[in-house]
């Protein structure tokens, strides 16, 4: 053990010039949801916080107050109506102030309703594969040949060297911004998951389901997720890629597309 | 609360003749509660640290990015393996080691009700972990599919697969039997006058627990025993090219998996209740409150269980109607910890191991308890549901909630046990560098799965190194200081120790404490008396 980690300190000290940037919260992301999905965990997080303050300043206090060495001589009380009525209203307060925007953001979030594009997503062993409805365009999007040759163990490329390391794939998935898109999602085999943190979407992929979900992109670019449920040896190897286009834009990939031409994609994908 | 009770053990102490036989016999054999307790306790010590070993391995691997030890096949038989033996070998099993040993003495009762299906659940358990860990040396490995053994995936699993399924059963036995133990004991033996309210917080939450086992371990014995006959046998319970349905695998599991959670925190809170009254010396603030509110805990467990299963595409309803109910928990777990509080507050503390070990779970508890109630928030749970956020939160509630009240509990009644005190120092030392670095090791993560980690991955994209690397500092700092804790029992068993009295503590409550130290191989022979004012309450 001594030894592996020894080896871990002089890789760490290889690498540490490539560190990326420490995102320590959730994304606001690229929609209406996302932001306001942030917003929610937001409340949810500062009210963990103003009740930890509460209770564990009171608990600090009276570590330091309450004890033996400073003299505290114990009372005796052991029960106390009042008090046990008053920390289980005040948490039931709190709840049902979180419980309504929480539902109706749950509310928002199913409302696949009216789509401007429906792409139904299925999860393979290890790969996706995307379909337009009614747009003659299909294509399977698997992780980047890059990232797969530095993968391998004893590949001797140094991770920290790839672009997008085990974040990137051959041919993203590609929508236009502003456009309602539906997302059908199955799978071939195992339970999948399709998870973009900056769309705030993350919904299983399950053999015999066609199960739903929804996002309007409000900006383009290129947005990055994984494969969330475990599923099998590879579950780390199948990256997912959005890219967001300009309507007009998207319409000129979607023509060349149909024309079978070679993936304009393809070519995106190695953008950063 | 000792001036109530008649000097019955004096009688006892007569009977010291009937000790334990000698050599193997005395455990292969064994009947009586304080030896087959030390033996679940050994038990699960050995099986903490062969799941952490394999902790260790998961952590190392993931140091940095890129795969440098392990191929990812095998990382993920480790993370389904270190869970298995986790819940099934080291945390169960020590709770279950603590009620063979503390219930007969909490209640005055002389054994448990049923001594000889006492020492079969536990000689079961060797034998399905041997089982378990025998799969690792077969062809396609030990299984990968996650502890949850989600379908199909599970049916990928190469010759390991019915080994698993048989383990699995053989645990469930085990945890039915023992559970069975501890409800006839404590329906059945309890000492003249001591009422259910009367009784110990202790022995309370582990009559509750026992309830949810019986209640829940047949659902996933049920659940394995489909799995396994749509392996073999032809039938399409889960696989839906025969009609069958992957998701009511998901539901039946986490009918088990839910209330699982709870059967490993239960007997904990019940720990730390008896813990901090003394330490504080103070009865415990509400008790009456803390039985309801543990049996809300319990009832509440199996109405949430869909919490685990927010992405799966249930209907609105549905979703509604388990985040609710999930938020709903916070409301009897903040009674709990109020009552805590409310126990320390005026009171007369000292900080001995025992003692530091609760507050370590009172306060970190509690931070998983937040997780928890963000988790519930189920449009936050969507982002945050198999990332390394729902890591950091497990984890939090099972290694300073479980694990840090059952080191306090063995540290609490270790000189019971032998007679011996254990190293003071030793111990305060094993409670800050296990402090300090389950903090470094699991705080990081919940900025992983924020960031946008999933979890069960071998290796990651670059810009989650430097939180990986930290926890895995923190991971191996962690495993190296429970080599302290081996070394402070095994000084104490070995009665190196300062000798302990009769009380052990500074007067503290409950029937155990009226018993010597060491407690004699058979204690209340006749059941002892306590007056009908007797203080539990």
């Amino acid at each position: 053990m001594i030894r592996k980690l020894c080896t871990g300190v002089l890789l760490l000290a290889a690498s540490s010039n490539a560190l990326a940037d420490w995102a320590i919260n959730m994304p606001k992301g690229i929609t209406e949801l996302s932001a306001e999905t942030h917003q929610i965990h937001m409340i949810i997080f500062w009210w963990c916080v103003a009740i930890a303050v509460v209770v564990f300043g009171a608990m600090i206090y009276s570590l330091f107050a309450h004890r033996k060495s400073k003299g505290a001589v114990p009372a005796t009380f052991s029960h106390s109506m009042t008090a046990e009525v008053i920390w289980t209203v005040i948490p039931v307060v709190i709840l049902l102030i979180m419980a309504v925007p929480s539902a109706e953001l749950m509310i928002k979030l199913e409302d696949t309703r009216d789509p401007d594009l429906t792409i139904v997503a299925t999860g393979y062993q290890w790969k996706w594969h995307y379909t337009y409805q009614g747009e003659d365009v299909a294509y399977y999007s698997t992780l980047a040949r890059n990232s797969a040759a530095a993968r391998r163990r004893g590949s001797g490329i140094d991770p920290s060297t790839v672009d997008n390391y085990l974040l990137d794939v051959d041919n993203p998935l590609v929508i236009p911004q502003g456009a309602k898109v539906r997302l059908l999602l199955t799978s071939n085999d195992v339970v999948h998951a399709w998870w973009v943190p900056d769309l705030a979407i993350k919904k299983d992929a399950i053999p015999g389901y066609m199960n739903e979900t929804w996002f309007k992109a409000e900006q383009t670019g290129t947005f990055r997720g994984q494969c969330a449920e475990l599923c099998g040896m590879d579950h780390g190897y199948m990256p997912i890629v959005v890219e967001v286009l300009e309507p007009a834009e998207f319409q000129a990939w979607l023509e060349n597309e149909k024309g079978g031409a070679t993936s304009l994609a393809a070519t995106s994908g190695e953008q950063k | 609360m000792s001036g109530a009770i008649t000097d019955a053990h004096a009688d006892h102490i007569e009977h010291d003749d009937h000790g334990p036989t000698k050599g193997w016999r005395r455990w292969l054999y064994a009947t009586n509660h304080k030896d087959i307790g030390t033996m679940y306790l050994l038990l699960s010590l050995v099986m903490f640290f062969v799941g952490g070993s394999m902790a260790l391995i998961i952590r190392s691997e993931l140091f940095t990015p890129g795969l440098q030890f392990v191929d990812p096949a095998f990382f993920n038989q480790m993370t389904t393996m270190h869970a298995l033996i986790m819940v099934f070998g080291a945390v169960m099993p020590a709770f279950v080691g603590l009620a063979n040993w503390m219930i007969p003495l909490m209640i005055g009762a002389p054994d448990m009700a049923l001594p000889r299906m006492n020492n079969w659940s536990f000689w079961i358990l060797p034998v399905a972990f041997g089982i378990l860990a025998s799969t690792l040396f077969m062809p396609g490995g030990a299984p990968a599919s996650g502890w949850t053994m989600y379908p199909p995936l599970v049916l990928q699993t190469g010759d390991a697969f019915p080994f698993l399924i048989f383990s699995v059963h053989l645990m469930g036995l085990s945890s039915i039997m023992g559970a069975i133990n501890v409800i006839v004991t404590i329906i059945n033996m309890r000492a003249p006058d001591m009422s259910l309210l009367k009784m110990p917080m202790f022995v309370w939450t582990w009559l509750i627990t026992a309830y949810l086992l019986i209640a829940v371990m047949p659902v996933l014995a049920g659940a394995v025993t489909m799995l396994l006959t749509d392996q073999f046998f032809g039938t399409s319970f889960f696989l839906a090219a025969g009609g069958g349905d992957p998701v009511m695998f998901q539901h039946i599991f986490w009918f088990f998996g839910h209330p699982e959670v709870y059967i490993m925190i239960l007997p904990a809170f019940g720990v730390v209740s008896e813990i901090i009254p003394t330490f504080s010396r103070k009865p415990l603030f509400g008790h009456d409150s803390m039985v309801y509110a543990a049996s809300s805990i319990a009832f509440l467990s199996f109405i949430v269980w869909a919490h685990h299963m927010f992405t799966v595409g249930m209907p609105l309803t549905g979703q509604m109607f388990f985040m609710f109910a999930t938020m709903l928990i916070a409301v009897p777990t903040g009674v709990k910890v109020f009552n805590w509080m409310a126990t320390m507050w005026r009171g007369s503390m000292t900080f001995e191991t025992p003692m530091l070990f609760s507050l370590g779970f009172l306060f970190l508890f509690t931070i998983g308890g937040f997780s928890g109630l963000m988790l519930a928030i189920a449009p936050a749970d969507i982002q945050y549901h198999d990332s390394y956020f729902v890591v950091a939160h497990f984890h939090y509630v099972l290694v300073p909630g479980s694990i840090f009240a059952l080191m306090a509990a063995v540290y609490y009644w270790m000189p019971k046990w032998t007679g011996h005190f254990y190293n003071e120092s030793l111990g305060k030392l094993h409670f800050w560098l296990s402090t300090i670095f389950v903090n470094v090791t699991f705080f990081p993560m919940h900025f992983l799965g924020l960031a946008g980690m999933p979890r069960r991955i071998p290796d990651y994209s670059t810009q989650f190194t430097d939180f990986n690397s930290i926890a895995s500092v923190g991971a191996i700092g962690f495993g190296l200081s429970q080599l302290l804790f081996v070394y402070v029992v095994y000084q104490c068993a070995r009665k190196k120790g300062e000798v302990a009295s009769q009380a052990v503590w500074d007067n503290p409550r409950g029937l155990e404490w009226t018993v010597p130290s060491p407690a004699p191989y058979h204690t209340f022979a006749t059941p002892p008396k306590i007056s009908s004012d007797a203080a539990f309450s």
